[in-house]
């Protein structure tokens, strides 16, 4: 590893058939590797007497700080503007984005993100505003999230759409809230929130972070809610049933309305995890299904950039039953003219004073609320349920080209939706793993799928190719993945255990960052001091 | 000293009414690299099948249960600095807490040290 900061490059063997085991250690002056360059951070590479800008010389001012004056210097690298330039585009090209190829993570941002939404984003009317503006010069933006909620509560069947949460853990926090809003209206104070294994991992935290007491519910055999089991647990202390369906193994539920019909008998809530709905859009209501909230990830279904590119934003649609104790603000037509309701007093009627109160400062992602429309508008109706048939199609087209190599554990119960759910048992005996695997898939030029989740599958592997994915683009997965299967249960395991070879960075200690993470830069004497 | 198991791969070792909780070797193995360990407080009561513990590997964060009901008399904290000592002796120096048993027989649902094996093996 030379003098530990810049990583040694090995030679790939040319020939698949070679001896792939034997690789040369080579090292470069410089450490780049042909045109893929080596990047110091910018406080190993700046130094003091660099600077981008021409400063004058401060003028001598009697200080008013009180002895608080700073005499060390701040430690800033400098830098030249060119330095400056250079680094970032020398970072942003090690990086692996939706931009430069499939991104089968399948979260947050995943598929891709249209242009004309940019376009549209970038309007002076929608850009240039200001959330403490005069109601009278932003009627164009509150018009257009009052039709965003249209479309949410229409492609939902829920009555009501709270708009302000701003990503999907948050839209679960603000269903819970009106959940617990709701029980508390009635006097009931309910103590447990029911969660299926096959939940999203942010479910049970919601619960936990409301003061409710979680309870897991079993998967049955087929991946799905063990109904039976859920009926069992059902009684006067459950507040409500947080379920993902689709679920996290990519199923769907089947019996959500024999589910819905027990929760509502036993007094209780639903609350449906709505991240999985861009695998549903345009087919299935979950209103028609009896869900009393649902968040709905714009990020996700909706193709709003996040995950690095962008902020998320989970708006929340309710259920007559839960729709008066939604939070507020919320955007309301009145004749001609769209106003915001801020403070529940200010309702003629009184059927929001109920509300749990508020979430946020103002009313949401606006900058979202745009992308999210215009993909709505751009697709049609017609074209957002393709986006569910695509991206169901395109995960079993998946899952159908690699259940003979790869173990698909509810690959026999049906067709799956928007996820390809695999273990690794078909590894078992090589001493190689989901992480060997995912590491040789990064030599492929790929990003790894979800690993080690959903925890129901040993050694988890789930692929979500979305519907942005062409079959080409799915064939290039398909044949990789199919490729490092096929060798690590052909050749000898120690290759790929250091996998991966030809990526910026080899195989990283995962156990030893997260047992002792080193947060933030210090001088490598203060380092060597601290330790 | 006596040995018990739950099927969820805790254990628990038994001198009359005082009790050691850990989890078993399998269980490390299945989590791998143990990076944090959340034990409960001395003082802290525990209820059997309920969640007592958080065990941090670099694949998932997982609840550890109490496999007996009681109060909680003591958690090692040696833990806190070296969580590698669940995967190097999970049944030895990585214990993760003490306790008095409130219902000694809730031991007669666990499962033996051969029973457990069998149990094991069967996964």
């Amino acid at each position: 590893m030379g003098n530990g900061r810049w990583p040694s490059c090995p030679t790939p063997d040319p020939s698949p058939e070679g001896e792939g085991s034997k690789k040369e250690e080579t090292m470069t002056y410089t450490g780049n590797r042909g045109l893929m360059l080596e990047e110091p951070l910018l406080f190993e590479k700046g130094a003091p007497d660099r600077c981008g800008v021409d400063l004058p010389d401060v003028p001598a001012v009697a200080s008013r700080l009180g002895g608080l004056d700073r005499h060390r210097p701040i430690g800033l690298p400098g830098m030249s503007e060119p330095d400056v330039v250079r680094h970032f585009t020398r970072l942003s090209r090690q990086n692996y984005a939706i931009d430069m190829g499939i991104f089968p993570l399948g979260s947050c941002t995943m598929k891709h993100n249209p242009r004309l939404n940019e376009k549209m984003a970038r309007l002076p009317g929608f850009a240039d505003i200001h959330p403490l503006q005069p109601e009278a010069t932003v009627q164009g933006a509150l018009a257009l999230i009052d039709q965003l909620a249209h479309w949410l509560t229409t492609l939902t069947n829920m009555p009501a759409v709270a708009m302000s949460p701003k990503a999907g853990a948050h839209g679960e926090l603000c269903g819970m809230l009106a959940i617990r809003a709701a029980h508390d209206a009635r006097g009931d104070a309910r103590k447990v929130v029911l969660v299926p294994e096959s939940a999203h991992g942010t479910n049970p935290a919601t619960a936990a972070f409301c003061g409710y007491a979680v309870e897991n519910i079993p998967a049955d055999a087929r991946g799905r809610v063990d109904l039976a089991a859920m009926r069992a647990r059902l009684g006067p202390d459950v507040a409500a049933v947080m379920i993902t369906n689709p679920n996290t193994c990519g199923l769907f539920e089947p019996d959500m309305i024999a589910i819905c019909d027990a929760v509502h008998a036993a007094g209780a809530f639903v609350y449906c995890d709505g991240a999985n709905f861009n695998a549903i859009v345009g087919r299935v209501r979950p209103g028609d299904l009896g869900i009393d909230a649902m968040h709905i990830n714009l990020h996700k279904t909706f193709s709003t950039p996040h995950g690095g590119g962008g902020p998320g934003s989970g708006p929340v649609v309710f259920s007559a039953a839960l729709a008066p104790f939604a939070p507020l603000p919320f955007v309301r037509k009145v004749g001609e003219r769209f106003e915001l309701v801020e403070e529940a007093q200010a309702l003629a009627s009184n059927d929001h004073d109920l509300s749990f109160g508020r979430m946020v400062a103002f009313h949401g992602q606006m900058g979202m609320f745009v992308r999210a429309l215009s993909y709505m508008l751009s697709h049609g109706a017609d074209g957002l349920r393709q986006v569910a048939e695509d991206a169901v199609l395109n995960a079993n087209y998946v899952l159908r080209s690699l259940e003979d190599v790869f173990t698909a554990p509810f690959a026999a119960s049906g067709p799956c939706m928007h996820e390809a759910l695999f273990s690794d048992d078909f590894l078992e005996g090589t001493g190689l793993t989901t992480l060997d695997l995912a590491k040789a898939l990064i030599d492929e030029g790929f990003h790894p799928m979800t690993m080690y989740f959903p925890l129901v599958v040993h050694g988890a592997m789930l692929v979500e190719p979305t519907e942005t994915e062409s079959k080409a683009s799915l064939d290039q997965l398909i044949g990789a993945l199919r490729s490092v299967a096929t060798r690590m249960l052909a050749e000898p395991a120690e290759a790929f255990k250091t996998s991966p070879h030809l990526a910026p960075r080899r195989r990283l200690d995962e156990t030893a960052a997260a047992r002792r993470p080193v947060l933030t830069w210090r001088e490598p004497e203060e380092l060597a001091a601290a330790e | 000293m006596t040995l018990y198991f739950t099927k969820d791969h805790e254990w628990v070792s038994v001198d009359g009414t005082s009790g050691t909780v850990g989890i078993t070797d399998y269980a490390q193995g299945q989590l791998g690299d143990v990076v944090f360990v959340e034990v409960p407080a001395a003082g802290t009561t525990v209820t059997k099948g309920t969640a007592a513990a958080v065990v941090e590997s670099v694949k998932a964060a997982s609840d550890v249960y109490s496999p007996v009901s009681g109060a909680v008399t003591g958690a090692n904290a040696a833990l806190e600095a070296e969580p590698a000592l669940v995967n190097t002796d999970p049944e030895g120096r990585g214990w993760f807490f003490t306790l008095t048993l409130s219902a000694p027989d809730e031991l007669d649902g666990l499962m033996d040290e051969a029973a457990y094996k069998t149990f094991v093996a069967s996964l």
